[in-house]
């Protein structure tokens, strides 16, 4: 029996805990849990480790492989890190949501069939719902809900297409697959919805800088990258996926450049960092796969790092806006070295965890021939940089003086922090520490003189960029960089050009729908409202009379 | 002895020990004896289900009287399972509704109520376990009479124009049950079911029998409340006492689904209703209008028992529907989400009844942060709205899983797709609750409230269990119902 005891279950029954214990024993158990966990992850074997009749099926609730311990491995790792980073500041009910959200996303990296792959999958959706709502404002509860009926939409989509998909084949079992009828459609699209692609993506910047500070850290590292586990396992190789990812990666970019509130450029750049996932799946080669799974495992780490130190400076100032922030490293040194690195990390800068996964995504697309794509994920990397890379720590920790003098990061926010930027600079610097746990072979070099040099051009190109043309960020929130030479030199000043154009029409097509919505809302109440005619009272006479009209109903059919 | 009269115990038990309630009279004896006879009817109930499932379809001849002449009882799968439900949710009821009781009632009123319940459940007892369809409408009545009493008990005096509606509404759907009845008479000369359904078989569809069914059908429909004649059910449950919501909810219109099965499979569907006639259009029709529009009225109720009510009406949509697509996908999904649905809507009313001792009936505005005074209950309502929604690992993922599958199979995708659509409507109403219930400070009202009493507490949190329980070990609710639905399904050409 104990082989079917997916590691899932240890962070499961670990929620339940934190939220019955208190004081010392809560913090043991947000310590040893993950550890716990940590260990049985590395336990399982590969290949299926037992079944359980559910429904009319046998299921496979623990299945084994590189991939699958890779991915829970940094899940773990997450929890452990997250934990330290929020069990003084989070309430014990978002730190038991966290737990049971992970739980999920460790679920489905061990799921062995479609049917525990949804089990898990609807777990995770229901408690990173709570997590939103931790958030504890009324922004955070409306960003809630709209999270909870994407992602059960999302999961009703995923859950037709597994239904298809068993009725037609008769398996369970989880295998790749391409999508070639409506079934695999539907996984696919239902999968995708946690992957933030177009044209749901906006769910993500939506909620989670709502959540809390500590909140966000965990949002930020689970949802999207099972979603990207769950296409390595099912859609490797998938066409629709590269163009999708590359749609990701500028939407990214475009609508963190106009973006003012720190988090939520963080949670655009997630959309960004995803679509590389995506996209590398999409190309579907081994070396593809193993960058998906690299960029995946970094990314977490640089990502969670990010939202650490945006956290921190929104738990020290309550501020989340750009403009009303600035000139925190004077008094915030080590969350602003943090930042940086994980700044730095996103940007794939030499020496940092991104550079040496993200370019085997590029050397994939290389491989594949696909000129396009690697122009096009290469000029993303310069986007990045500009966004994430140099605008998050710019103007939130230097730029003009705020006049706030906050403290810097509580001792456990700080360790963990600190944690995370060695993590992140470590695999930079090792990057074979990594490689070796891949699902695949790597025959890879990332440091060659040639890489090297071409990724500090196109970092310091694009970085000279920003601050040529900071005087525009700032005065205004649109940009406008149609300034020729950074025209003709970078791709970001196209992207940026496209989202003004874009932008307006958007803006004015968006208030249409959302009067029609209005509308239709208030025709809707009319009928099923309290005092709607569905929903009064009605007198007896009526309502025999529909019985009598439901009879006539029934005669003529039956006669006829 | 006992164990081969077992079927003539399980209606007899309930039905000796209502005269003793009004015999006894004070309060307390009297619900020691609806509490003995309600948890050995339970017992019978599932030495029944055994049996059945271990040895086959029970015939029982009435009084010695050998079938068709004599009242035949005749248990196969299927009512032995809605036999198992009802009893004993209404034995796990009868413990709770003592503290309920005291609060709503006046004390001296107790034993008619008590007496009302067990007639009840003997009613609906009888419908299910016999085979004779004369024999139906006769329990049909003792038990929608008793329903009417048990409604009209409610503080609310609005409970008795509820009840009123409901008595015009029911006697309507009995006569027509009894029209219909006698029309087959007429035409087969028989009233058992089985020798009855083996008669038509033999015939060619006269045109009495057509009327017959529509008669049948119509008169059924108005019992369980099927769209849109579920008129006289949101007033019913919403100023009915607390105790009466949860056991009616959980089991009275389940067994006229159960009686919808019976007629359309078990009588007419040799005779080729669901090719000939345009039975499963109508059904799949009303059941879709049922799951969209009363749900889309539960999100806008202001009363809480009213709003779950109308997702009632809507829950009941599903099980109609899983009749009306007549595979066994849809047939087992049917049955396992009577069961279901009985579980999660017991758990909520009798949870939304401990919120009642102690602010009364509750408005939607009234149970501002109801979590911070009652925390278990609070937990409990969201384990039974999260049912009714649908999510993996309750009992409502698995009964849905089963209808997607069934239009799946059939190919009707853009059904499988409404019936997922419509699981998202439940999440708005759902979804109000909790946020009503987990964001906002208490109100007034609540203020002095503390956490309900433990003897009401514990049954109700046994309904949420189930809740959890059933949607993941699923052998037993879905296995018996697979079965079930199996046995119906012989009974088509």
């Amino acid at each position: 029996m104990t082989e079917l005891a997916s590691p899932a279950l240890i962070l499961l029954a670990a929620a339940l805990l934190v939220a019955l214990t208190r004081g010392h024993w809560r913090n043991a158990v947000i310590f040893v849990a993950p550890l716990v966990t940590l260990w049985a992850i590395w336990q399982v074997p590969d290949g299926v480790a037992g079944t359980v009749r559910f429904l009319d099926y046998m299921i496979e609730p623990v299945e084994g492989s590189a991939l699958r311990r890779l991915f829970a491995t940094i899940f773990a790792i997450m929890v452990l890190t997250g934990g330290l980073f929020a069990f003084r500041q989070a309430r014990w009910y978002e730190l038991s949501a966290a737990f049971a959200y992970a739980a999920g996303a460790v679920g489905v990296c061990f799921a062995g069939d479609l049917i525990t792959l949804f089990l898990f999958w609807e777990l995770m959706a229901l408690f990173s719902t709570v997590i939103v709502w931790c958030g504890g404002t009324r922004a955070a509860r409306k960003a809630g809900i709209r999270y909870a009926i994407m992602h059960l939409l999302g999961g009703v989509i995923l859950k037709v297409g597994i239904e298809g998909v068993v009725v037609h084949t008769g398996s369970v079992d989880i295998r790749p697959m391409l999508a070639t009828n409506f079934d695999t459609w539907m996984i696919l699209i239902g999968i995708l919805i946690n992957a933030a692609a177009p044209p749901l993506s906006a769910w993500l910047a939506d909620a989670y800088p709502e959540s809390s500070p500590t909140g966000s850290v965990f949002l930020s590292a689970f949802t999207t990258k099972t979603a990207v586990i769950a296409l390595i396992m099912l859609f490797p190789g998938e066409p629709v996926l590269i163009a999708v990812g590359l749609y990701m990666v500028m939407y990214g970019i475009i609508y963190a450049l106009l973006e003012n509130d720190a988090r939520r450029i963080l949670a655009y750049s997630i959309v960004n960092q995803v679509g590389f996932m995506v996209c590398a799946v999409g190309i579907g080669t081994q070396m593809a796969l193993n960058g998906a799974a690299a960029h995946a495992f970094a990314h977490i780490i640089y990502k969670a790092l990010l939202f650490m130190s945006a956290g921190v400076v929104v738990y020290r100032t309550g501020k989340n806006k750009c403009t009303e922030l600035g000139g925190l490293f004077r008094t915030m040194p080590l969350t602003t070295i943090c930042g940086i690195i994980g700044a730095l990390s996103i940007s794939s800068f030499p020496l940092t965890s991104g550079f040496t996964t993200k370019a085997l995504i590029s050397q994939a697309a290389v491989d594949q021939g696909l000129a396009a794509v690697y122009f096009l994920l290469t000029a993303a990397s310069a986007g990045v940089f500009l966004h994430a890379g140099i605008k998050f720590p710019w103007f939130v920790f230097f730029q003009k003086d705020s006049g706030m003098r906050p403290k810097d990061a509580p001792w456990n926010m700080a360790a963990a922090m600190v944690f995370f930027s060695v993590l992140c600079i470590v695999i930079g610097v090792f990057p074979e520490a990594l490689y070796r746990f891949l699902p695949y072979p790597v025959n890879y070099h990332a440091y060659t003189a040639g890489k090297v040099l071409f990724y500090l051009q196109l970092l310091l190109f694009s970085g000279l960029a920003f601050f040529v043309m900071l005087p525009w960020l700032k005065r205004t929130p649109t940009i406008s960089l149609d300034v020729d030479w950074i025209y003709r030199r970078l791709f970001p000043a196209i992207t940026a050009w496209i989202c003004d154009a874009v932008a307006d029409p958007l803006a004015r097509i968006g208030r249409r729908i959302q009067y029609m919505c209005e509308a239709t809302l208030s025709r809707i109440y009319r009928h099923h409202g309290p005092e709607g005619v569905l929903a009064r009272t009605w007198p007896t006479g009526s309502m025999v009379m529909w019985v009598a009209i439901l009879l006539a109903c029934y005669l003529v059919l039956y006669y006829v | 002895m006992i164990e081969s009269n077992l079927p003539a115990l399980q209606v007899i038990l309930p039905l000796i020990a209502a005269p003793l309630c009004v015999l006894l009279r004070r309060s307390s004896l009297t619900w020691l004896v609806a509490w003995s006879a309600s948890w050995a009817t339970a017992a019978v109930s599932i030495a029944i289900l055994l049996k059945v499932l271990g040895s086959g379809t029970i015939s029982y001849a009435f009084g010695g009287w050998a079938p068709p002449w004599g009242i035949e009882y005749r248990i196969d799968p299927l009512n032995a399972f809605v036999l198992v439900l009802v009893s004993v949710v209404a034995a796990l009821i009868v413990p709770y509704a003592r503290r309920s009781l005291q609060a709503e009632i006046r004390s001296r009123q107790h034993y008619l109520f008590w007496t009302a319940y067990q007639i009840c459940l003997t009613g609906l007892l009888g419908v299910t376990i016999t085979g004779d369809a004369f024999n139906v409408f006769v329990f049909l009545e003792i038990s929608s009479l008793a329903t009417y009493i048990l409604i009209a008990y409610g503080q609310d005096r609005r409970a008795l124009v509820a009840s009123y509606q409901y008595l015009i509404m029911g006697t309507i759907g009995a006569t027509f049950i009894v029209i219909g009845v006698g029309l087959l008479y007429l035409m087969t000369g028989t009233l058992n079911l089985d020798d009855m359904a083996r008669r038509i078989a033999n015939m060619p569809l006269y045109r009495p029998e057509l009327a017959a069914m529509a008669f049948l059908t119509v008169g059924i429909s108005l019992k369980l409340a099927l769209f849109p004649l579920h008129l006289w059910l949101p007033n019913a449950y919403a100023y009915a006492p607390s105790v009466s919501t949860a056991f009616l909810s959980a089991t009275a219109t389940k067994v006229a689904v159960y009686l919808l099965m019976r007629f359309s499979y078990t009588v007419f569907g040799r005779s080729g209703i669901f090719e000939s006639l345009p039975f499963e259009e109508m059904l799949i029709a009303l059941s879709l209008a049922a799951m969209f529009l009363a749900s889309t009225v539960a999100i806008f109720q202001d009363d809480v028992k009213r709003m779950f009510a109308y997702s009632s009406i809507a829950q009941i949509g599903y099980m109609t529907l899983g009749i009306g697509l007549a595979n066994a996908s849809g047939l087992t999904g049917a049955i396992v989400h009577m069961f279901n649905h009985a579980v999660a809507k017991g758990a909520i009313f009798l949870l939304l009844g401990c919120v009642a001792l102690r602010i009364g009936q509750p408005l939607m505005s009234q149970l501002t942060g109801l979590a911070k005074r009652m925390p278990l209950t609070a937990a409990g309502l969201v384990v039974g709205g999260l049912s009714l929604i649908g999510i993996p690992g309750t009992v409502g993922f698995v009964s849905k899983w089963y209808l997607v599958m069934a239009a799946v199979e059939k190919g009707w995708w853009w059904l499988a797709a409404l019936v997922v659509i419509s699981s998202l409507l439940a999440v708005l109403y759902v979804w109000r609750l909790i946020e009503v219930v987990y964001f906002r400070e208490p109100s007034e009202k609540l203020n002095e409230a503390t956490e309900a009493p433990i003897s009401m507490l514990i049954p109700a949190w046994l309904f949420v269990f189930a809740c959890i329980y059933f949607g993941l070990d699923t052998s037993t609710t879905v296995g018996t119902a697979a079965i079930a639905a199996e046995t119906l399904l012989e009974s088509l050409p």
